[in-house]
């Protein structure tokens, strides 16, 4: 399982932009959102539903369902453009290269095969030299390491004999079976109860250590983004708002939306008569987003200018941006002062 | 496994015997008899007939008097289409016929229909999808004799210098196709359209995003991860079509002038031949319990999740 580990930068995306082409007219679920990801890390996606967290994963494994379209943008892994694939290239890089897991492990696997045939099967949709044996003795191997036991009859079980965690566990063994570089998880543990959560989290920790593959993290609950990720990026209305340091985004956060999310999070160390604060208002309709940053209509700081001009991003320490006029302000105000100190030095130099 | 057999072959007893009831009630209770026809006989000779043919008792000692006779495995004998013939006799050299033609119909009507409704799942919402939505859409709404017109006409004779097909069944290879076409064209447009639906419920499945998430190709994703849970719906189907198909299409064996039973159904009906009525009525619902119970084991082989042991029905 051990392999040899690979450094530096495993997937770039840049400024994707994908839309879905509606009756109704153009919907940009994502639009120009860029990140990085090395080997060897843990990236999560936060936002709300319909953010479109799932919808630029999907874009990176080629599984945007019509009438969703990449427009524009670049996705490239381990230095190849994924986008400029074609179709046979891309079935022969999903499962292989990239391996995608989902959030329900219930209706994720299918009724009617063994766990077994499903296992193999996508073992060998990539490897077509190896024999039967090899394969079912390959399967047994990863059952057991995402732990499982008593795996000779599980692999003759069917789905619905195996609890909900279980599946998950097969889920994520199926996903692994091709040593992927870079696992994609689109809220997988949110169909679980909570045990079985901390259960899977910890299994995926672990493995990920072991096998120094990237992965995707995407979820909406912030708690397991603590829990697993080193860095974050979140999301809002098909943009990336905030983006850095999992420990920069809990306790310097730099965008509204940020905060609002971890206010609106239960804590264990909360006083029990205090509320969860939510955040006020509803999501964009994104056929008719509004001009300026999405997230005005509903953040308690908004300005004139939030309303009319998408805010730049701004650097707020290591790796670590936002886009929020607050944030362009206090740079400002900032620099101003330094400036102010710069003189006033000069000043004092003079003399 | 074995337990849920029995009982339903139990179950099977409980409810030919209740169909064999209201039938036997069903049929006394039409006006008429068996022995009005052009020329009326005398009363002298209706009682004389009804009386050798016991139907001068009530109707209840009637009923307990055949039901007896069945225990033995006695249907009676036909008292006016075939006169004396034995009911059995009539349905085990008739059945073959009819049979022979119904499973000829019923296969291509699954080799066809079920590949053309995958077809017109995977090319929804393009010209193949609507060509195929008309044509099954015509043939599950048009009446089997219209269908059988058109084929006769068109194949046998109604074109100068192009029959290509008797037109009656004289028992040739040729003259098994155009009476398996009229048949099998009903429940092939009626499988397509279903397996269209089924087909398109299970390609929006979770599994199947997991299938091409793992780089499986597409052949394999449709024919092995959705066909199998698209058959489902499809099977529950063809239980009782086959049994309907395979003991012969009235209207289909009447156009083809073929000796089959279907004929039997419906005019042993019209000429009150009180046996051979029981015995087709009884031969069919006993044929469809059989194909339901065959359906529902073909259930567990085909879905896991299915347990016959546990409340089975």
């Amino acid at each position: 399982m051990e392999e040899k580990q690979k450094t530096g930068k495993l997937l770039e995306v840049k400024d994707l932009h994908v839309s879905f082409f509606t009756p109704a007219g153009e919907v940009k679920a994502v639009g120009g959102i860029s990140y990085d990801l090395n080997y060897d890390e843990v990236m999560g996606i936060v936002g709300e539903s319909g953010s479109g967290k799932s919808v630029e994963a999907y874009s990176i494994i080629g599984l945007l369902q019509s009438p969703g379209k990449v427009v524009g943008g670049s996705i490239t892994l381990e230095g190849e453009d994924v986008l400029a694939k074609s179709k046979s290239e891309m079935i022969e890089l999903r499962g292989n290269k990239v391996a995608m897991i989902f959030q329900n492990p219930m209706t994720c696997l299918n009724p009617v095969y063994t766990i077994g045939n499903q296992l193999i099967e996508a073992l060998k949709a990539h490897d077509k030299q190896v024999s039967k044996e090899e394969a079912a003795k390959r399967a047994m191997e990863m059952l057991e390491l995402v732990g499982i036991n008593n795996v000779e009859k599980r692999m003759k079980q069917y789905p619905h004999e195996l609890s909900g965690g279980m599946r998950q566990r097969v889920m994520i063994a199926m996903g692994l079976i091709c040593h992927p570089q870079l696992l994609i998880a689109d809220e997988p543990t949110t169909a679980l109860d909570v045990t079985i959560q901390a259960q899977i989290l910890e299994l995926m920790k672990e493995l990920q250590k072991k096998t120094h593959m990237g992965i995707i993290f995407i979820t909406h609950n912030l708690g397991v983004v603590a829990e697993i990720c080193d860095k974050v990026s979140v999301m809002y209305a098909g943009k990336m708002v905030e983006q850095g340091p999992v420990d920069d985004i809990f306790y310097k956060p730099g965008h509204p939306y940020t905060m609002g999310l971890l206010r609106s999070m239960p804590r264990v160390d909360a006083e029990s008569y205090e509320r969860l604060i939510p955040i006020e208002g509803t999501p964009v309709d994104m056929l008719n987003p509004p001009e300026g940053c999405p997230f005005a209509p509903r953040c308690e700081y908004a300005m004139k200018i939030c309303l009319q001009k998408m805010p730049p991003y701004v650097e707020l320490g290591d790796n670590h941006r936002a886009a929020c006029w607050l944030r362009v302000q206090d740079q400002l105000n900032q620099q101003k002062q330094d400036k102010t100190a710069d003189t006033s030095k000069e000043v004092s130099d003079h003399e | 496994m074995a337990k849920y057999v029995l009982k339903r072959v139990l179950m099977a007893v409980l409810t030919l015997l209740i169909v064999t009831c209201l039938t036997f009630l069903l049929m006394n209770a039409i006006p008429g008899n068996p022995w009005l026809s052009e020329k009326t006989p005398t009363q002298a000779t209706i009682d004389a007939l009804n009386e050798k043919y016991g139907l001068d008792k009530p109707v209840i000692v009637q009923l307990g008097l055949y039901l007896e006779d069945l225990l033995h495995g006695d249907f009676g004998v036909s008292i006016k289409m075939q006169k004396d013939r034995p009911v059995l006799d009539i349905i085990t050299s008739m059945f073959p016929v009819s049979a022979t033609i119904g499973v000829i119909a019923i296969l291509w009507a699954i080799l066809v229909g079920v590949p053309l409704g995958c077809l017109a799942a995977y090319k929804r919402g393009t010209w193949v999808d609507s060509l195929l939505r008309v044509i099954c859409t015509i043939g599950i709404s048009m009446p089997g004799f219209v269908v059988a017109t058109i084929l006769l006409y068109l194949l046998a004779g109604g074109i100068p210098d192009w029959k290509i097909f008797p037109t009656i069944f004289v028992g040739t290879w040729q003259s098994y196709i155009l009476p398996c076409a009229a048949l099998g064209f009903y429940p092939m447009c009626y499988l397509s359209r279903q397996t269209r639906t089924a087909m398109l419920d299970s390609i929006n499945q979770e599994y199947i995003k997991t299938a091409r998430a793992k780089g499986l190709k597409n052949r394999k994703i449709v024919f092995k991860h959705a066909l199998r849970n698209a058959l489902i719906p499809v099977i529950t189907y063809l239980g009782p079509q086959i049994a309907f198909t395979l003991c012969g299409g009235f209207v289909v064996e009447t156009v083809f002038s073929i000796p089959g039973l279907g004929r039997y159904f419906v005019q042993s009906i019209q000429n009150r031949d009180y046996p051979l009525i029981m015995g087709t009525t009884i031969f069919l619902a006993a044929f469809i319990i059989v194909m339901n119970l065959l359906v529902d084991l073909l259930y567990k082989l085909v879905d896991p999740r299915i347990n016959l042991s546990k409340g089975g029905n």
